[in-house]
């Protein structure tokens, strides 16, 4: 399987953000997890001052009816004023859109952001709803039957994973 | 009609028969036992291989629902006969209560028309069954009242109570009491203990059942030597029956029943409030199960009875506290003696003693019995039939019983009422009554 | 008790469909309550003070007992989830009517009803409704009779790990009228759920039920006694018609031995809370010494508890099907 090396993915990605924003004044908000250790690698290495937003987006989610609700919802957390802000929003690895519309969907009920810019580490294309990334890391093609999976070691350091699904 | 039932396990406790054996019906009466009488002939011969033949059941507690409900007694007389029960016992809480020599009557003559099991009415104690004043105890002892009893607790008015009771004796007329204190009892719903505790429901304390036996024993001996005689209806307590036991040794002329479902149900069986158990006296502890059924075994308690209280279902389908008290138990009476009586190891010539002499004799009555020469009430069953108890397989009009969906073993064949074939059911066909 | 296994409030999952009772519910289903709670904590003070959760459910609520404060907190948990509420004051319509319980209900569910929230003076009234609904229909009980208050159950709980996050170590003492008490019946099953070690009750004979030992609670007398070095006192309400008569003679002598002043409240630890369901009887069963005091966390309970219900309401609204 192709093995990606997410430290480097990550380096192009940090970046590509750096050029979009261009010194602007902008928040991050990571969708949970994956999106969360990328939001706060970014702060760091792009001295944003504002505390890194956290969203769980299991109660906006279209599939409810289907799954029923995530047994481990993890409280969302937006600690500044959204209203009036550029926000960056950022997640590990971007399918179908659905997660970014939920996470949209749950910005704006904290407020109404001046601009909405999306960057995502992976781009593993398969979208289902009209959403493009603004930045991207890496695109790439896998089967659907596989798993892009973002993890961290205890040190911090970032490692992409292919995972075939159905494996327990 | 002359009927030859053949090769079936006779059973009769008043005989202490158990024996396969042939059984021989004639002008009403039992004709022969073991062998057919000289020059006999039978007109119908019934195949009893496989099958017990006993005397008819006699339940010493059934409402039939009349006066009340017209047309309530022929459907209720069905599902006796259905149940293998020759003798019913009705109480009088009627509606108007037995309180009237012409209301007895017209209930004995529907029974006669109903040509189902026999009727012995209780007749209320005290006129309307208020508590208050005395009935007329000797007009409806002529017009056949076997016995005097209360619906439900003791009257509050002792002295009216005490009077009542000499009055009964005055004539030697029986009188029946639930020994159920009604200020204790309250708004009690379930038995007390642990279990009521979690559900929080209100609770019937034993106190309710003790006081009531200490009021009635000592009244009972108030009344004179020899006192008047006493039937308990319904004993729920351990504490309960040690107070009958001690009775019973200083001579006091009582006796007493329980209900067949307090002999199967302990409190936990309420479950999450399943209204099918809301029953009065309510279901108690194991340990007061365990003592009634010691009881049973060592004679302590001479009869067992259904208590049937046939519902419309609806008024069963409210939360528990709400919903209508009772079960429907006619049908079942027979399967659940059978049930307790092989998971308690009891001899069926014991068990079934329960249900024929032993209440033939609290009742008084000469019946209960195979012997020669007695009416021929014949219950004659499969025991090792098993059935769904369900509102179809029920006759009765009332299918709120706690057994319901549930399989019992045990059926009805036949039952003959003064030698007359009133109920047949062959096994896979349905019933016809 | 009956088979866990036929728990009438889980699907064939076991999954929790219908919230009755807490007696008897596995402890991971107590414990995703309070985890998805605490996701419920913020959306209050957010701009927009809902999420989309339930949007297009209908939940309505039926009080065939008055309560003002647990159906409002269940309205606004509904509404927080988007759901369309309906409020039935079923005491003065059709059951005065003599419709019947499961009329009402089936009525009710023609009108395409998903969540019946359901308080009935009567233990077991949820458990007859839970029984007789469409398969995708949830029952949630807001109080039965004496028998339950499982959401109350939930949010005391919520309340007590927000403090107290230990469980394994607490001391909890119920005091007041533990025989007549919902409340007291769904914290017992509650803390005994998450492991509390030492679970007391706290009253005069004539208030507390059989059985107590048989769950694991300590009973207690004496107020002192009982509340000894405790980490969470949980004062119960006294009814009124409880108050003269034949299980107490009066609400003076009760508060004399009873209740709680800040010079009973220094048996307890130090840093005990203090936690009363509502409303508060000042002066009965609590002095307003301490109902308002630093001990105290009356105010935040009800806070949590909008949280709390939110997350049974998720939870049970999950579960697609009973069987």
């Amino acid at each position: 399987m192709i093995d990606l090396d997410a430290e480097s993915v990550y380096a192009l990605f940090a970046q590509r953000v750096r050029e979009l924003v261009a010194g602007r004044a902008l928040v991050l908000v990571g969708v949970h997890t994956g999106g969360v250790w990328l939001a706060e690698r970014l702060r760091k290495d792009l001295n944003v001052a504002a505390e890194v937003g956290v969203l769980d987006v299991s109660f906006y989610r279209d599939d409810f009816a289907a799954g029923g609700l995530n047994p481990d919802v993890r409280p969302s957390r937006i600690p500044f004023e959204v209203a009036g802000c550029h926000v960056v929003l950022v997640d590990d690895v971007l399918n179908t859109g659905r997660t970014v519309r939920a996470a949209m969907n749950e910005l704006f009920d904290y407020g109404r952001p001046a601009r909405i810019d999306l960057a995502v580490l992976i781009d593993r294309g398969g979208r289902e709803l009209p959403i493009a990334p603004s930045v991207v890391g890496r695109t790439i093609e896998v089967p659907d039957e596989v798993s892009v999976v973002l993890t961290r070691e205890a040190s911090g350091r970032l490692h992409l994973k292919l995972e075939q699904k159905g494996r327990a | 009609m002359r009927i030859a039932i053949e090769a079936a396990r006779l059973i009769d406790p008043a005989a202490n028969l158990d024996r396969v054996a042939g059984l021989y019906l004639a002008d009403g009466r039992i004709a022969g036992v073991g062998q057919a009488p000289a020059g006999f002939v039978a007109d119908r011969r019934i195949d009893g291989r496989g099958l017990i033949a006993a005397p008819g059941l006699i339940d010493l507690c059934a409402r039939m629902r009349e006066p009340g409900a017209d047309g309530a007694l022929r459907i209720e007389m069905r599902a006796a006969l259905a149940g293998g029960v020759t003798g019913v016992v009705c109480p009088p809480d009627t509606d108007p209560p037995l309180d009237e020599p012409g209301l007895v009557r017209m209930l004995r003559q529907r029974s006669r028309e109903a040509a189902g099991a026999r009727l012995y009415p209780l007749g209320a104690l005290s006129a309307g069954l208020k508590g208050q004043a005395l009935a007329q105890l000797c007009t409806l002892a002529e017009v056949g009242c076997v016995a005097f009893a209360q619906s439900g607790a003791l009257p509050d008015d002792r002295g009216t109570l005490l009077s009542a009771l000499r009055y009964a004796r005055t004539y030697d007329l029986p009188v029946w009491l639930r020994p159920l204190d009604a200020t204790l009892a309250a708004d009690g719903v379930a038995g007390e203990g642990a279990v009521a505790g979690r559900l929080g429901l209100p609770v019937v304390p034993a106190v309710a059942e003790t006081v009531a036996l200490h009021t009635i024993f000592d009244l009972q001996r108030a009344t004179g030597q020899p006192p008047v005689r006493i039937h308990l209806c319904r004993l729920s307590s351990g504490a309960g029956i040690d107070l009958l036991r001690a009775a019973r040794r200083e001579g006091l002329p009582v006796t007493a029943d329980v209900d067949i479902l307090h002999v199967h149900g302990v409190d936990s069986d309420v479950g999450h409030f399943d209204s099918n158990w809301r029953l009065d006296p309510p279901l108690r502890t194991e340990r007061d199960r365990a003592a009634i059924r010691a009881a049973l075994a060592d004679g302590t308690i001479d009869a067992i009875c259904s208590d049937h209280a046939p519902t419309a279902l609806e008024d069963k389908l409210l939360p528990f506290g709400e919903a209508a008290v009772g079960a429907s138990g006619l049908e079942t009476l027979l399967a659940l003696v059978l049930s307790w009586a092989q998971s308690d190891k009891v001899p069926l010539l014991r068990a079934l003693d329960l249900v024929t002499r032993g209440a033939a004799r609290v009742l008084g009555e000469d019946t209960g019995t195979l012997l020669a020469g007695r009416k021929a009430d014949v219950v004659l069953f499969d025991p090792t039939e098993t059935w769904t108890v369900n509102p179809d397989s029920l006759l009765s009009f009332g299918k709120n019983t706690p057994y319901l969906g549930r399989q019992l073993t045990g059926r009805v064949r036949s039952t003959i009422v003064g030698g007359e074939v009133r109920f047949e059911r062959t096994p896979a066909a349905g019933a016809s009554a | 008790m009956p088979d866990p296994v036929l728990n009438p409030q889980l699907n064939a999952d076991g999954e929790l469909h219908h919230l009755l009772s807490l007696d008897g519910l596995p402890r991971g289903i107590v414990e995703r309550v309070l985890s998805t709670a605490d996701s419920f904590i913020g959306v209050g003070s957010r701009e927009v003070k809902s999420v989309p959760l339930l949007r297009g459910r209908s939940v309505f609520n039926l009080f065939f007992e008055n309560s003002t404060r647990t159906r409002t907190t269940f309205e606004i948990a509904a509404k927080r989830l988007s759901a369309d509420v309906f409020n039935l004051n079923i005491a003065s319509s059709s059951a005065a009517k003599g419709e019947s319980l499961l009329d009402t209900i089936n009525n009710l569910t023609a009108m395409q009803a998903d969540l019946f929230v359901v308080r009935h003076s009567q233990g077991g009234a949820p458990h007859l409704i839970a029984g007789h609904v469409a398969p995708h229909v949830h029952v949630i009980n807001a109080g039965d009779g004496r028998h339950a208050h499982p959401t109350q159950g939930l949010l005391d709980l919520y309340t007590i790990r927000h403090y107290k996050p230990d469980f394994g170590a607490l001391s909890v003492a119920i005091v007041g009228d533990i025989l007549h008490s919902r409340v007291a019946r769904s914290d017992i099953h509650a803390l005994r759920a998450l492991g509390v070690p030492d679970v007391r009750a706290v009253g005069p004979l004539t208030l507390l039920p059989d059985g107590l030992d048989e769950l694991g609670v300590r009973v207690f007398t004496s107020l002192q006694e009982g509340i000894r070095d405790c980490d969470v006192v949980i004062m119960l309400r006294l009814q009124n018609e409880r108050m003269s008569g034949a299980l107490l003679p009066s609400a003076a002598e009760y508060f004399r031995r009873y209740g709680l002043t800040p010079e009973a409240l220094r048996a307890a630890k130090p840093d005990c809370i203090v936690m009363h369901p509502g409303p508060m009887n000042r002066g009965i069963e609590i002095d307003s010494r301490v109902a308002d005091g630093a001990h105290s966390v009356i105010l935040p309970q009800v806070t949590f508890g909008i949280a709390v219900r939110m997350a049974v309401l998720s939870i049970a609204a999950s579960s697609a099907r009973f069987r």
